[in-house]
Formats: structure tokens, C-alpha cells, sequence
């Protein structure tokens, strides 16, 4: 089995050694930055596989870091990893270019699982996140933009759901007869119109939800 | 803050507008012009605040309308600066404001008979030093609030005093000159207008400090309260707890249930928006997994899609989902629970998981009330539904539906 490369970028130097501490055998931590800075500095030096990356920092948190660092030819992929539970973090990481969101409250065996999803290409939706998907998407009343990109299919909405009942993938392929890898493909399907979708009402959402 | 960048905003338009060119021309911006942008255009050149050079202008223009044939001048001879898309509209408070001073100014001048130019013009002369003088002194950030505070707020109350003030002004000025008196008066009146200006050139900067003061004061106040609003949710919460975890810090079942409700409830407060538990289905039902957590030391991990109101069914379905909760949290051995409540266009669904020992169904004994009567039974008396399935081994899932309007 092939060793995930990982950079945690955390401001919390004890949650960086419990986060250190938990992973698996299968996860090498090659380094961890502190702040925006140091983090697009060691992701320059050390070309890590996965990025561990904290929405809330000094210096413009975690989306600063991705907008410093991704663009055309960027390999790196970063999962964000956070106490927050809003929304707009929530939405506003991933559509910054985060390939995940989980909660710091993961346990290690379930980050080190999903460490390597990311690192595969594939995406990671918490249940929260997959309630926050399906809430945004459902909530926007304005007819489409773009069709393709702009509305969920029914698959996608089913394999959501599930992610949002507590399923884990392989359940959620028993459940509807069909393959992992095949709802590997519809999550990141739906994180692609995350991200791409030219909506703003997801991040209009994402922010009124705060104010309601 | 704010002035400081606005100003590293201005330097930067006026070095990307210049960039093509080796030295600057004079060009009549149009972003901010009050007439026709020649006041702007020459102050970026010279580097002055362009109020400087309208006043000035203005002031030319009283004195034999000398600054009128310059600005014209200036005004058909500079180009006008290019602008992609749409024009900015004027600002025309500004413009009154200046149209106003340069009516105060030519009344002055025709009542001491310094427009005429001569000796009379130097009154105005020292005047208008006085005040640049007085402008230069004040601080960037002052001049700003002036300025912003001349055209935002002030346009409204002070404008329409001063016009109403000229118009008592010039009644009053053509009552003395119809009744002849004028002659006598204007001696008067010049030396009036002198000190009353007098007073308010020294007295302005120190009312804008007072009202700055003021204005200070009240942002303090309010951060104050917030601060002494979140150290009271804090003392209340989080330190009560902290407390509370020491004492029991030898069972570490009653740490860590502490310690969850207790960040349970901070992320509520941080992060959800403030909602009725009484009142509406994801509060109420995010309150029922509180509880029930907090009841039984188990970790209930809550998502909901949509909200509704809570109707009479939707309150009978809360009660089989507390029920399912606490069949769960039990009996299952699971380490975590899920619940996931979904409201659609016409019906609510909630489903309620665990992943622990699971049984079989037909093996539960009739008289075990909490499936038959408190789920099952519930559900389908207020005209909703309940499935549960489960498999020794594979946990349990409870889903429950009910439509929207009964």
C-alpha cells in the first residue's frame, strides 16, 4: 500500500500532535505550518499529497491558502478540517477548491480513511456537508443556468441522502446496488457543481443562513 | 483605517490611469467630478487635494469671474479622460454646496466691493489663506470626515439652513436697499458676517472633534455590551462546565457527556441561527436529540434538510423519532446515532440510525410498547408511517413519514 504524503496546517500546535498522533500506518506527515504564510511556503517546498487544512487561521484562514495555491498544474489536494459547523465556512471552503470537509471531532481511523479518498481524487462529504448540499441546492427557487451544472440528478440526490442518514460509501452501494466506486463518481460529480456551479445563490445561501 | 486605505485606493487608480504614458497629463477625470472634472484633473497634477483648487476657483470667480475664464479654458483645452462603461452620475450636492459659497462670496463681495478687485480684494484674499491654512492643518482623516460629512449627512440639514439663512440674507438686503438704508447698514453687516465667520473658522474644528469624540464613545459602549454579553454566556456555560468536568474527572463517561452538551450547545449558539424549538421542526427536533443525548450518554449526530412549521402530525412524529432515539441510545450498543430529518414540498421524513447490534423484529415480544405502540402505532394513528429495519449485527434504521399538512 502506497504511503499518503500529508502537510497539516493548523494553528493549534496540540491539535497538530493529536492529529499526528491518530493517523494510520498508511498516512506520512512530512511537515505542518502554523499560519497562511508558512502553510503556501511548505506546500511549495514539500509538494505534500493531502493537505490537512484549517478553515479558521491568522492571515486569512484556509480559503486564503487555497486561493494562494491553486491554480492551472496544481496537484496538491487539500482537506479541510475545522470546529465550525457554519455553513459559509462550510460552503466557502469547498467552493475555494477543498476536495472535503470534515469536523475535527473525526475520529483518527475515519480521517485516515478519509486522507486517502482525497488522495485518490475522490471526495469526502461529511453527513453535515451532505445536508448542506442538499438544503442549498434545493433551496435555490431561480431556474438554472446551466442545467448541467446547476441542479442535482436523482442518483446524486439519493446518494446524498444517504451520506446524510450516516451511511458510509459501502453501505450506501449495498443500499442501492451499485458499486463504490460508482458512488465515488456521483460525490465528486456533486463536489465538480460545488465548485463550479456559477450560482450565487449557494454562497448567498451559505451566508443568510447565519442570518435568518 | 478607512482613509487609509481609500487613500492607497486613489494612489493606485491614478498610477494604473498614468501607466501608459511616461509623464502625466492633465486630463479631466470623470469619477468624482463636480462640473466638468478640470478641478480634479489639475489637482492630481499638482498633487493637491482637488477641494483645494475648486475653492479656489470659486474664489477666482468672484474675484472679476477671472476663475470662470480659467476653468472654461481648461475645461475646452484638457481632454477628457477615457472610461469604459457607463458614465458615473455627478455629484450634485457638492455642486450645490460650491454653487452656495460662491453666492455667500459674490453677496460679500458686492456689499464690501472687493469684486470690483482693488484694494477691497484683500479681505477675501487673507480670508481664503486663512481658511486653506486652517484646511491644511486639519488631519487627512479630519478632512475626509469634512468632506464626506459635507456632501453625506450634512447635505440634507445644513444645506437647506444655509440656503434658508441666504434667503432671510438677501430679503433682508433688499428690504434696507427698497427702503433706502442699505448704505448705512452695509458697515454693519460686513463687520457681522466678518465675526461670525471668525468664530465659526475657530469654533469647527473643535465641534468635529467633539462630535468624533462622541461618536467614539458610542462604538465603545456598544462593543462593551457584546463583551459583556459573551463573558456572561461564558461564565454561565462554558466555565460552569469546566468546573464541573474537574469534580468528575474520575469517570470519564460523565466527562465526555459534559463535555459534548456542553459544545453542543456553544456551536448553537455560535452557529445556528436563533429558532424556536417550539415553533418549528429542525429546532425541535435538534432539541429532542439534546435531550436525549444528555439522557443517555450517547453521541446523536443531527442533520436536517429544510424546515416547516410543526403541525399536530409532525409533533406525533417527533414523539416516535424520541422514541426511536431512546431505543437506540439503549439497547443498540451503537457508538454514535444518526438522525436525519428531511422536509419536502408535501411530506417529512426522518430517519433515525444507529450501527449496533440489531435485532429481529418478530422476535420482539407483543407487549414491548416502545416499537409497536410508541413508533409504529403512533405513526400510523396520526396518518404517517413507520418502517424499521434491522439484522442482528447491522444496526437499525427507523424511518418515519408523515405529510406536511395533517
Amino acid at each position: 500500500m502506497k504511503t499518503v504524503r500529508v502537510l497539516i496546517v493548523d494553528d493549534h500546535r496540540l491539535f497538530r500532535s493529536g492529529v499526528r498522533a491518530e493517523l494510520g500506518p498508511s498516512i506520512q506527515v512530512i511537515g505542518e505550518a502554523d499560519d497562511v504564510d508558512s502553510a503556501v511556503a511548505a506546500i511549495a517546498d514539500l509538494q505534500p499529497d493531502v493537505v490537512l487544512l484549517d478553515v479558521h487561521m491568522p492571515g486569512g484562514g484556509g480559503q486564503e491558502v487555497l486561493k494562494r495555491v491553486l491554480g492551472p498544474g496544481s496537484q496538491v489536494r487539500f482537506l479541510a478540517l475545522s470546529v465550525s459547523d457554519a455553513a459559509e465556512d462550510v460552503i466557502g471552503v469547498i467552493r475555494g477548491g477543498a476536495r472535503g470537509y470534515v469536523t475535527k471531532t473525526i475520529s483518527g481511523a475515519e480521517l485516515t480513511d478519509a486522507i486517502n479518498r482525497v488522495s485518490d481524487g475522490d471526495a469526502v462529504f461529511s453527513p453535515r456537508l451532505a445536508g448542506f448540499v442538499l438544503d442549498a441546492f434545493a433551496s435555490t427557487e431561480a431556474p438554472p443556468i446551466d442545467p448541467e451544472l446547476d441542479s442535482l440528478t436523482q442518483r446524486e440526490r439519493e446518494v446524498l441522502r444517504l451520506i446524510a442518514r450516516g451511511y458510509a460509501y459501502k453501505e450506501i452501494a449495498k443500499e442501492l446496488f451499485i458499486s463504490v466506486k460508482t458512488v465515488e463518481t456521483h460525490v465528486s460529480s456533486v463536489l465538480r457543481k460545488l465548485q463550479l456551479s456559477n450560482r450565487h445563490e449557494l454562497s448567498r445561501w451559505a451566508t443568510a443562513r447565519r442570518l435568518v | 483605517m478607512s482613509v487609509m486605505s481609500e487613500v492607497g485606493i486613489r494612489v493606485r487608480e491614478t498610477e494604473v490611469s498614468n501607466a501608459p504614458e511616461a509623464y502625466p497629463r492633465l486630463v479631466r477625470p470623470v469619477k468624482g467630478r463636480v462640473v466638468a472634472g478640470v478641478a480634479q484633473g489639475a489637482a492630481a497634477q499638482l498633487r493637491l487635494d482637488p477641494v483645494v483648487l475648486r475653492l479656489a476657483f470659486v474664489l477666482l470667480t468672484v474675484v472679476d469671474g477671472l476663475g470662470f475664464v480659467a476653468y472654461a479654458a481648461l475645461w475646452m483645452f484638457t481632454p477628457k479622460e477615457q472610461i469604459k462603461g457607463r458614465e458615473p452620475g455627478r455629484d450634485w450636492g457638492q455642486l450645490a454646496a460650491y454653487g452656495v459659497l460662491w453666492l455667500a462670496l459674490a453677496a460679500f463681495g458686492w456689499m464690501t466691493g472687493a469684486s470690483s478687485g482693488g484694494f477691497g480684494t484683500w479681505p477675501i484674499a487673507v480670508g481664503g489663506i486663512g481658511a486653506l491654512i486652517l484646511w491644511q492643518q486639519a488631519d487627512p482623516g479630519r478632512r475626509q470626515r469634512w468632506m464626506t460629512g459635507a456632501v453625506k449627512q450634512v447635505s440634507t440639514t445644513w444645506v437647506r439652513t444655509i440656503i434658508g439663512a441666504l434667503l432671510v440674507a438677501v430679503g433682508a438686503i433688499g428690504f434696507l436697499a427698497a427702503s433706502g438704508e442699505l448704505a448705512k447698514a452695509r458697515t454693519g453687516l460686513v463687520f457681522t458676517a466678518v465675526v461670525v465667520g471668525g468664530i465659526l473658522m475657530i469654533a469647527a474644528p473643535y465641534l468635529a472633534s467633539l462630535v468624533k469624540e462622541l461618536q467614539r464613545e458610542r462604538t465603545e459602549r456598544i462593543r462593551q455590551e457584546e463583551r459583556a454579553e459573551v463573558a456572561a454566556h461564558v461564565h454561565d456555560s462554558v466555565l460552569h462546565t469546566l468546573t464541573l468536568i474537574q469534580r468528575n474527572a474520575s469517570d470519564a463517561r460523565e466527562v465526555t457527556r459534559l463535555a459534548r452538551s456542553q459544545e453542543r450547545e456553544l456551536r448553537n449558539w455560535l452557529y445556528q441561527p436563533k429558532q424556536d424549538a417550539d415553533a418549528t421542526l429542525a429546532a425541535a427536533v435538534r432539541r429532542v436529540a439534546a435531550e436525549e443525548e444528555d439522557a443517555h450518554g450517547v453521541p446523536i449526530e443531527v442533520v436536517c434538510v429544510g424546515d416547516c412549521e410543526l403541525t399536530d402530525g409532525l409533533v406525533a412524529l417527533l414523539h416516535a423519532a424520541r422514541q426511536a432515539m431512546v431505543n437506540a441510545a439503549k439497547y443498540s450498543e451503537s457508538p454514535v446515532i444518526s438522525v436525519y430529518a428531511e422536509v419536502e414540498a408535501d411530506e417529512v421524513t426522518v430517519f433515525v440510525r444507529d450501527r449496533g447490534k440489531g435485532f429481529v423484529l418478530d422476535d420482539v415480544p407483543e407487549d414491548r410498547m416502545g416499537i409497536r405502540q410508541s413508533i409504529i402505532g403512533r405513526m400510523e394513528r396520526h396518518g404517517g408511517g413507520a418502517r424499521v429495519r434491522t439484522e442482528p449485527g447491522d444496526g437499525t434504521e427507523v424511518m418515519l413519514t408523515m405529510k406536511r399538512n395533517t
